[in-house]
């Protein structure tokens, strides 16, 4: 069995298993030329308030940030509820972290599309290097 | 299920590093989140500039480079008919591909830490 896991027969596990599968794909694309641009041809020490006000005047890299967003964070919180639905069976507990991973992932969600869509560089602030 | 051989640790070094990615996601949306108060976020940077985190960096890196080939390899097994009698091949294809990309990698990210710039 090298496979990943068996493909669901229909319904809602059907449809998640397919979005594992295609954010999977695009993800690799974003992820990755993120992580290139980021991480390895800048890097943190070049990174700083500036740099992102430079980068967000720009509206393709605001929309190729929220929907790496978007998901990365729906392939992450479902890859984690398989992983709780494989290990945690007292019924109790799956409510319970279930419940918690909704709505710690609800947040993030909000908190990152928020920052990314209504971001501003304060009104009077000098930001370095920006025409 | 999976024997003990390379179906069962591709599928937990899968688990692990994608729990690693998620992890570091749900730091780095809160970190990002602070560019809402310009200093306070110019000042936590030096947290990700410490050379610990540096060496960290490195390590995402290879979790998300594995996730994103393992991820590759399961799609290969699922959809491309061939795809099951080839996986040996396919699992050392990509041990191959994650050493020539992940070393250089970590050499370009790390130098300017360990040789200074």
């Amino acid at each position: 069995m090298y496979a990943g896991r068996e493909r669901p027969t229909g319904g809602f596990e059907l449809f998640a298993w397919f979005f594992m599968r295609i954010s999977g794909v695009v993800l690799i694309i974003l992820v990755l030329g993120h992580l290139a641009i980021m991480h390895v041809i800048h890097t943190v020490d070049a990174i700083d308030f500036d740099f992102v006000a430079r980068r967000w005047a720009s509206p393709f890299w605001r929309t190729y940030d929220l929907v790496m967003l978007w998901l990365a964070l729906l392939h992450g919180v479902n890859g984690l509820r398989t992983v709780i639905d494989d290990y945690v069976h007292r019924k109790g507990w799956r409510v319970v972290s279930l419940t918690v991973l909704a709505l710690v992932g609800f947040v993030l969600l909000a908190m990152g599309t928020q920052i990314i869509l209504t971001f501003e560089a304060p009104l009077g602030r000098e930001i370095a290097g920006r025409p | 299920m999976y024997r003990g051989r390379e179906g069962m640790w591709s599928w937990i070094l899968h688990r692990v590093t994608g729990l690693g990615i998620l992890l570091f996601l749900a730091i780095h949306i809160v970190d990002i989140y602070l560019l809402g108060w310009p200093d306070v976020f110019n000042k936590l940077l030096f947290f990700y500039r410490h050379p610990v985190f540096r060496v960290a960096e490195v390590f995402l890196v290879a979790a998300a480079l594995y996730h994103a080939l393992n991820g590759i390899r399961i799609i290969l097994v699922d959809f491309w008919v061939e795809g099951t009698r080839f996986h040996r091949q396919i699992f050392w294809a990509q041990v191959v591909l994650f050493l020539l990309i992940w070393i250089p990698t970590s050499f370009v990210m790390l130098s300017p830490v360990v040789f200074g710039r």
